[in-house]
C-alpha cells in the first residue's frame, strides 16, 4: 500500500469500522466504546427495511405466478405472438421480479445510510456475502431482499450456528444451490417417480452439501473429500421449499406429512434418504430433518470454520493479507464462547493489528457507494437506482456469479476501468448539488485529519465546488480504509 | 479539447509515463493474436463435444444424451453440440480443433481453485501469485506487451508483474476533461492507483466508436475491435459464466453455446483479415459428471473439452487419447478421466501461435508442470 497517511482511532472507528462519516455526525467521544455500544443499539428490522414482503408469502405467490404462466403458455401455444411485447404476461412478471430486487437494493441502501450503528450494519453486508447467494435464477431475484433481512440480520449478534440453521434453511438458498429438487436415491419419492418413468433418473444433487463446507463452515482445507460431500447431500434430502420444488401434498400417513418451518422452509419426509450418514468420520443416525441439522451444528463448532471465519473477518477489517496473530486472536475466541459472534468481534475491537494507522483496504465499490452518499447527505442519486449503478461499478448486489460471494481484495476492485467508473460516478453525485456542499469544509469532517497535503490542495483549487467535491470522492485518502 | 488530445496534453507535462504505452501499440512487429476465453462454472465437455460413439455415452446420460442425428458429426466418434452452428462452420472450413479429455492438474472439485490452478498454470491452488497469460507476455518482443482484460477487474490469468488494461462498457456520462486532468494531478504521487489512472486512461481513448452494449455479439466486436488495430494489443482474455449446470442443463447449455458461438463469430467478422493470424483457445477448470444427476443436471467432475479456433488453426479434427466411459474407465467412477494436461496444449499452442520454443514456453508457463509430451502441429506457423 502507498499512501503514506494517519489515520486516528476515531478515524479508524468510523472509517475502517464503520461505512464512513455522515456530514452532519456529531463526535464520537472514545472509539471503542463507540464501537462495542452499537450491539445495544443494532436494530435488526430498521424503517428502511419496512416494506420488504416475508419470503413465505413470496414463495407462495411465486408459486403461483408460475402456474399462471404455464396455464398461459399452454393456451397461446401455437398462437402466433403479435402482439405488443409489455402486455406479454412473462415480460410483465419478469418486470415485476426486476422492480422488487431494485426496491429490495435501495432498501439495503437506505438502512446504510439511516443507521446508527454503522460498525454492526457492515457486519450485515460482510455475512450476506459469507452466505452469498445470486440473483440469476428468478426466484432467487425475489427472495434475495427478505434472505438478507430474515436469515441474516436476525442473527448476527447472535451464534454462528444460528445463523447457519437460518441461512441454510431460507428459501433463496435452498433454491440458488438446487437444495430444494434434491431427492434422496432410495426415498419414498424416488422409488415412486421410477415406478413411474422408468427411463428417467430422479434423484441427489449435491450443490448446498459441498457449498456449505468449502465456503460456509469448515472451508476448502477442511479436510473434507468427495464421499463427505456424497453423504452429506444424502443427509440434505428432504430440506425443501413449501409450495415450490416438490409439492407439499397432504400425506395419509402422519411421519411422511411435511414438517413446515420459518420463512417458507419445508421438510419433506418423502424426499429424504433413509438410514445413518458417516460425514468426517461421524456416524449421523439421527432420522429425517433432525439428521442434517446435527451434521450442520456440528460443523459451525468445528475448529476449521473457526480458522475460515477468523480469516475472512481479519481480512475484511485489517488487510487483503492479514497477519496469522491477528486470526489466531479471533479463531480463539469463536472457539472459546462456541461460535458467539460478539465475543469474536470483540477480539477484533480489542486487537491492536486492526488499530493500524495506515489505511490497508481498498474499498469495495459497494463500500465506497455508501461512503459517498454518507459524506454528501444524499439519500438517492437523481432518480438512478442504487441497483443499477452497483450494475455499472461491477458489483451487482447479490450477484456475485457465484457462491463464493464477492472478493474482498484490492485485486479485484483496484482496477483500471473501474477506477473510471468511479470518477464518472464522482462527477455525477456532485454535480447536482453545485455548491450547496463546500468540499473544502467537507475534507476534515469526512477524512477525520487523515488527508495528504497534496489531496487537500487539490480539493482547494478546483475549479469549481462540484469538481472539488467529485475529487474529495476518488482521492486516494477517501478510496481507502 | 477531446480526450486524444488530452492524452497528448498531459503526457508531454508531469505525467511522463503516459507516452509510451501510447507508442508501444503504434510500434507492434507481429501480426499474431491470441485470445483466451474461460469459461467459468465448469462447463459440460461431454454435451458440448458428444463421444456419441462410445457404448456408455447414451446411458449415461439419460435424458441429457445428445442424439447424434440432431448435432453436427465430426467424425466416427465425436459430434458437436447443435447450438454451435458457426462453430462446425470454422471445423468444416478447417480453423477449429477440438481437444478431449483435458484437464489442468488440479483434482478437486472446487470451483475457486480449480481456476486459480487454470489461471495461474500451478499444480496446487494458490501456488503461483501470478497468471500464465501475463507471464507469456514476458516471452513475447516488449512492442507486444499489451493485454486487455474485458471485463471491470483483472482476472488472474492475466495478473502479474506485466501491465494490463482491462476495459468495460459504461453506461454513466463521460466525466469532463477537467476532473480527468484534476484526477491525474491527484494520483501522480500514490503508485497503485497511477499506475492504474493511466491504463485507464488509455484504454478508454482505444474503445472509439465500439463503445455498445454487453450482449455476447458486442463483447466479440468490441474484443475484435482493440485486437485488429494496427497499434493495438495482442492477447487477449474474455470471461465467460453461468456454466455450472447442476440443474436443467439441456435449455441452460444451449443457451451458454449459443452465445459462445455468436460472440467468437463476432470476433471472426470484427478482425477481417486479421482473423488468418489469430487463435483462440476456449477452456473451463474442470468438466462434470459422466452420468446425469437427479435433478437434470450434472455435478461437478474431472475431464472435458477445449477448443482451438481461428484462421491459422490447423483445424477440422478432434484430437483425444480417449479413455472411454465404461464403469472401470472413469475418473473415481464418476468423471470422464484426463488423459491431456491442459496446460500442454496452452504451452503449445501458445508456443505455435508466437514462434516459440516449446521447451521454453512450458518452463515459464507452467514451472510446476513435469515436462510431459509436447503437441505439435496445431497451429500454422
Amino acid at each position: 500500500m502507498t499512501l503514506n497517511i494517519q489515520m486516528t482511532n476515531n478515524a479508524i472507528a468510523i472509517n475502517r469500522f464503520g461505512l464512513g462519516a455522515r456530514a452532519d455526525d456529531g463526535s464520537i467521544g472514545d472509539a471503542k466504546q463507540w464501537l462495542l455500544a452499537q450491539f445495544d443499539h443494532y436494530q435488526a428490522a430498521p424503517a428502511a427495511w419496512a416494506n420488504q414482503a416475508k419470503s413465505a408469502d413470496l414463495v407462495a405467490e411465486y408459486a403461483d405466478k408460475v402456474k399462471e404462466m404455464r396455464k398461459a403458455d399452454d393456451n397461446t401455444q401455437n398462437v402466433v405472438q403479435t402482439q405488443n411485447k409489455d402486455a406479454n404476461p412473462k415480460n410483465l412478471f419478469k418486470r415485476e421480479i426486476r422492480d422488487d430486487y431494485q426496491d429490495a437494493v435501495s432498501m439495503r441502501a437506505a438502512s446504510a445510510l439511516n443507521t446508527p450503528t454503522p460498525f454492526v450494519e457492515r457486519l450485515v453486508h460482510f455475512w450476506a456475502n459469507h452466505f452469498a447467494v445470486s440473483i440469476e435464477k428468478p426466484a432467487v431475484t425475489e427472495l434475495a431482499g427478505a434472505f438478507e433481512v430474515e436469515a441474516i440480520r436476525p442473527n448476527i449478534l447472535g451464534n454462528f450456528t444460528d445463523m447457519l440453521m437460518a441461512v441454510e434453511q431460507h428459501p433463496a438458498m435452498l433454491l440458488y444451490l438446487d437444495q430444494a429438487k434434491s431427492i434422496g436415491p432410495n426415498s419414498i419419492a424416488a422409488t415412486r417417480f421410477a415406478e413411474r418413468n422408468p427411463d428417467k433418473k430422479r434423484g441427489l444433487n449435491e450443490n448446498l452439501a459441498r457449498e456449505i463446507l468449502e465456503l460456509h463452515t469448515v472451508g476448502v482445507h477442511g479436510g473434507y473429500n468427495q464421499t463427505d460431500v456424497t453423504e452429506f447431500a444424502r443427509a440434505l434430502t428432504g430440506w425443501s421449499v413449501g409450495g415450490l420444488g416438490q409439492a407439499a401434498k397432504k400425506m395419509r400417513n402422519a411421519e411422511l406429512t411435511p414438517i413446515t418451518g420459518a420463512n417458507g422452509f419445508a421438510f419433506q419426509p418423502i424426499l429424504h434418504e433413509p438410514g445413518s450418514r458417516n460425514i468426517l468420520g461421524k456416524t449421523y443416525a439421527q432420522q429425517g430433518k433432525l439428521q442434517a441439522e446435527t451434521v450442520l451444528r456440528d460443523l459451525a463448532v468445528n475448529p476449521a470454520t473457526a480458522q475460515h471465519i477468523a480469516t475472512k473477518l481479519a481480512r475484511h477489517f485489517v488487510s487483503d493479507t492479514p497477519p496469522t496473530s491477528l486470526i489466531d486472536k479471533l479463531s480463539n475466541s469463536f472457539l472459546k464462547t462456541g461460535g458467539q459472534l460478539t465475543q469474536v468481534y470483540r477480539a477484533l475491537i480489542e486487537a491492536s493489528e486492526a488499530w493500524q494507522p495506515t489505511p490497508a483496504k481498498f474499498k469495495t465499490p459497494w463500500e465506497w457507494l455508501i461512503s459517498c452518499l454518507r459524506a454528501t447527505g444524499k439519500q438517492n442519486l437523481n432518480g438512478l437506482k442504487v441497483a443499477q449503478i452497483m450494475n455499472q461499478l461491477s458489483q451487482p448486489i447479490w450477484k456475485p456469479g457465484s457462491p463464493a460471494g464477492f472478493d474482498d481484495t484490492a485485486d479485484t476492485w483496484a482496477a483500471p476501468n473501474a477506477l473510471l467508473r468511479r470518477i464518472e460516478l464522482a462527477q455525477r453525485i456532485a454535480n447536482p448539488l453545485g455548491d450547496k456542499v463546500d468540499a473544502r469544509a467537507l475534507i476534515d469532517k469526512v477524512l477525520l485529519g487523515a488527508v495528504s497535503e497534496q489531496t487537500r490542495t487539490a480539493i482547494t483549487r478546483a475549479e469549481s465546488a462540484t469538481t472539488g467535491l467529485a475529487l474529495l470522492l476518488v482521492s486516494p485518502e477517501f478510496l481507502r480504509r | 479539447m477531446n480526450r486524444r488530445d488530452f492524452l497528448r496534453v498531459t503526457a508531454l507535462g508531469s505525467v511522463a509515463l503516459l507516452a509510451s504505452p501510447y507508442i508501444s501499440f503504434a510500434a507492434a512487429n507481429t501480426d499474431r493474436r491470441f485470445i483466451f476465453i474461460i469459461q467459468r462454472g465448469a462447463a459440460d465437455g461431454l454435451n458440448t463435444i458428444i463421444p456419441y460413439a462410445d457404448p456408455a455415452y447414451a446411458k449415461l446420460r439419460g435424458e441429457l444424451a445428445i442424439d447424434v442425428s440432431q448435432a453436427t458429426k465430426l467424425d466416427g466418434m465425436f459430434a458437436l453440440h447443435p447450438a454451435l452452428v458457426e462453430t462446425a462452420k470454422m471445423y468444416t472450413s478447417g480453423q477449429a480443433l477440438f481437444a478431449h479429455a483435458v484437464a489442468s492438474p488440479y483434482r478437486e472439485r472446487s470451483h475457486f481453485d480449480a481456476q486459480n490452478v487454470l489461471e495461474t498454470g500451478g499444480t496446487i491452488a494458490y501456488q503461483l501469485k501470478d497468471g500464465w497469460m501475463n507471464r507469456l507476455l514476458t516471452l513475447l518482443p516488449p512492442a507486444q506487451n499489451e493485454a486487455i482484460a474485458f471485463a471491470s477487474s483483472v482476472p488472474m490469468a492475466l495478473r502479474g508483474k506485466n501491465e494490463v488494461t482491462s476495459y468495460a462498457t459504461s453506461n454513466l456520462p463521460q466525466a469532463p476533461d477537467d476532473l480527468l486532468m484534476r484526477v491525474s494531478q491527484l494520483y501522480a504521487e500514490d503508485a497503485q492507483l497511477n499506475k492504474l489512472w493511466l491504463a485507464a486512461l488509455e484504454a478508454n481513448n482505444m474503445s472509439g466508436d465500439a463503445q455498445a452494449k454487453q450482449g455476447p455479439a458486442s463483447v466479440g466486436k468490441l474484443a475484435a475491435s482493440f485486437l485488429s488495430k494496427a497499434n493495438g494489443p495482442r492477447i487477449a482474455m474474455i470471461e465467460t459464466g453461468g456454466w455450472d449446470t447442476h440443474s436443467a442443463q439441456e435449455s441452460r447449455l444451449d443457451r451458454q453455446l449459443k452465445s459462445l458461438d455468436t460472440m467468437i463469430a463476432a470476433i471472426r467478422e470484427g478482425l477481417g483479415d486479421s482473423w488468418q493470424k489469430t487463435t483462440i483457445v476456449v477452456a473451463t477448470e474442470f468438466g462434470r459428471t459422466a452420468a446425469v444427476n437427479g435433478t437434470g443436471g450434472t455435478d461437478h467432475g474431472t475431464g472435458s473439452a477445449a477448443m482451438i479456433l481461428g484462421g491459422d488453426v490447423k483445424g477440422g479434427r478432434v484430437i483425444a487419447d480417449w479413455p472411454g466411459l465404461g464403469n472401470s474407465n472413469l475418473y473415481q467412477g464418476r468423471d470422464l478421466n484426463p488423459t491431456t494436461n491442459l496446460n500442454t496444449l496452452f504451452a503449445s499452442v501458445a508456443g505455435e501461435s508466437f514462434g516459440l520454443d516449446a521447451n521454453q514456453v512450458t518452463k515459464v508457463l507452467f514451472p510446476e508442470t513435469a515436462n510431459g509430451k509436447i503437441l505439435q502441429g496445431l497451429i500454422k506457423t
